[in-house]
């Protein structure tokens, strides 16, 4: 316990140690404050924060933009629905299944791009390409009901079933908290591993990269890998909470571009941008939209108008992120940022 | 079925396929020139849909005739956008080009999208039904004059940039950014002038398209996607490559609609691009990406 303490206080300031420590302890105990409403605002900052790291490893860490990451939990999502409501498999174990096939995806479409140099942009259209295959792929998937959606099993419980993910709203929210807290500790090991400062030599000068002898191709192949086996778990959590499952909603791009939004407001390559996004973004989101139905609005797309002027003023005032800039304030900087 | 099915279909392909291509030759020159990738590109097009819908519905000005007026209306908007917004981001990095043009796209299809609702609408020609046969094979009205219009567009295009000083200067800005600055060229406002042109390609596109299909504003982000299958099917940066590309795009499309089922036919188009990914990356008329 003591070597895990060390090692994560391992090059951060006190300051930084105590700032997380207080943030998980409130966040630890805040079921018992709020309300229904607002824990399931807390829960949708956990799955967006997760979705975040999971795709900061790509693009924050090995510098590879990815536009279909929708592509990855969507798959987790699929394939431990579909074992659970055939063969009752409990998720976790369907999770075991799920995790390798979207690495294995993921390293399909990283050997298609990777091994021409195909990168950036015309990279991340590959992404979306391949998102946009599965969506109208599974679409026409008849052995998981195709368009008209799988369904999960829903009833009241009363009492919380971990093992099967079914329960109440508090218990998914210590489930996405704990996913979340698991992302942070992973990426900020990976950030600081071997492979960690491979990736960041990739990201800030392939050329010069390779040219000091990494082989750019196999480590921008972790990436991916690792990246969609991480966010397999976020489809898993979103078809156990949401109970439905459709390919037109799973795949779509819109959710790729959410998943993304927290760690560019946050901050790109961080480790604490994405979960600082996450709650930023969310929370604004959720407050227009609240002052909206105050009002008596209620217009469709005005909370993707949002998103999208949230993500112009950033790129274009605070292209490094919120955290970055906030760090600085606080006094806590990640090392080497 | 018989074979005249597949030729009839086949032709329909073709057809719709140039028009894809001049939309996909907007992003190209864009790409080529200003080395922005134009992820609004399928959002502008809807817009120029909308407006062509909107200019029939109210005014009945056929499409046909507003091809200019709108395209012209595009070429403003393209300037404005490319001098006001994207121009002090050339210098920046490639992601994050990338993501202020998402930001552009977010907003315009949810602005279409609370602007007209979510109920496609359509154009109603006179000449909607009207056909031609040419032996076994019925060539729709609306889908020939589209294409006749996209022919005509690309190749003034293309005389445009091999014959005039203005589209020599482009050129020169595309080869040599620096080059271009040292000889005395303002590459801002050619640039400003390029995505300009761009956004007219798109949005003559766009007027034709409503000939063919409805509009949605959900569709935005699919057209952009096409677009870029295309224009990375055919060879990036190549001119002719976005007009085969398009046209084969169209043709596979069609075929497959024919063959499964219509709502899977983006999936082959998909499929294209991962075949051209893995036997050809430097798409079909591209040069070889060193």
């Amino acid at each position: 316990m003591k070597g895990v303490i060390a090692y994560l206080s391992d090059g951060r300031s006190r300051r930084a140690i105590v700032f997380l420590l207080a943030l998980l302890a409130v966040l630890l105990i805040a079921p018992w404050f709020v309300g229904d409403y607002l824990l399931t605002v807390l829960i949708v900052i956990f799955y967006l924060a997760f979705t975040g790291q999971a795709w900061n490893i790509m693009m924050g860490f090995a510098g590879q933009l990815s536009l279909g990451h929708a592509l990855y939990a969507g798959l987790g999502a699929y394939v431990t629905a579909a074992l659970f409501t055939r063969y009752g498999v409990a998720p976790w174990v369907g999770l075991l299944a799920a995790a390798p096939i979207a690495a294995l995806c993921g390293t399909f479409i990283g050997f298609l791009a990777f091994r021409f140099g195909v990168s950036g942009v015309y990279f991340a259209i590959l992404t979306i390409a391949f998102a946009e295959f599965a969506r109208i792929g599974f679409d026409h998937l008849t052995i998981v009901n195709a368009s008209a959606g799988l369904f999960l099993p829903v009833a009241q419980y009363t009492h919380n079933d971990l093992w099967r993910l079914r329960g109440n709203p508090t218990m998914f929210y210590y489930v996405m908290l704990a996913a979340t807290a698991f992302a942070f500790v992973l990426c900020s090991g990976l950030r600081r591993s071997r492979l960690g400062y491979f990736w960041l030599a990739i990201r800030e000068d392939e050329l010069a990269a390779r040219a000091t002898g990494i082989d750019t191709f196999r480590y921008k192949m972790y990436a991916i890998m690792i990246s969609a086996a991480v966010m397999s778990f976020a489809g898993v959590f979103y078809a156990f909470f949401y109970n439905n499952l459709f390919p037109e909603q799973v795949f779509n791009i819109t959710r790729s571009i959410e998943m993304i939004l927290g760690p560019i407001i946050g901050g790109i390559g961080t480790l604490f941008g994405p979960i600082l996004g996450a709650f930023v973004l969310t929370g604004l989101a959720e407050s227009v939209t609240g002052a909206m139905a105050a009002f008596g609005f209620d217009l469709p797309g005005a909370k993707q108008i949002f998103y999208g002027i949230c993500l112009l003023l950033v790129v274009v005032a605070l292209p490094e992120g919120i955290w970055p800039w906030l760090a600085r304030k606080l006094g806590v900087e990640e090392r080497g940022e | 079925m018989s074979l005249d099915v597949y030729l009839n279909v086949a032709v329909a392909g073709v057809l719709t396929g140039l028009v894809y291509g001049l939309m996909a030759l907007g992003l190209s020159v864009i790409f080529g020139v200003v080395r922005i990738v134009n992820f609004a590109h399928g959002e502008m097009m809807s817009i120029a849909m909308y407006i062509a819908v909107v200019l029939f519905s109210t005014l009945h000005l056929d499409p046909l005739i507003m091809l200019v007026p709108i395209a012209a209306v595009m070429f403003v908007f393209g300037y404005v956008l490319q001098a006001g917004l994207i121009n002090p981001f050339i210098t920046r990095p490639e992601h994050s080009q990338f993501l202020l043009v998402v930001a552009l796209a977010i907003i315009i299809v949810n602005a279409l999208l609370i602007i007209f609702g979510p109920d496609a609408r359509t154009v109603q020609t006179s000449y909607a039904y009207d056909s031609f046969e040419l032996g076994p094979i019925i060539i729709d009205a609306s889908k020939l004059y589209a294409a006749a219009a996209a022919i005509v567009v690309t190749a003034a295009l293309f005389g445009f940039f091999r014959f005039t000083l203005l589209g020599k200067a482009i050129r020169a800005c595309a080869d040599n950014y620096t080059g271009a600055l040292v000889v005395g060229l303002n590459v801002k406002h050619l640039y400003a002038l390029t995505f300009a042109i761009g956004a007219a390609c798109v949005g003559a596109a766009g007027t034709m398209m409503t000939l063919i299909t409805d509009v949605t504003p959900a569709l935005g982000p699919g057209y952009t996607l096409l677009a870029f299958v295309i224009v990375i099917t055919g060879g990036l940066g190549s001119m002719p490559g976005a007009l085969v590309g398009g046209v084969l795009i169209g043709l596979t499309e069609a075929i497959a609609g024919v063959l499964f089922t219509p709502s899977a036919k983006s999936m082959f188009a998909f499929g294209i691009l991962v075949l051209v990914l893995l036997f050809r990356p430097q798409g079909i008329l591209g040069r070889r990406l060193t």
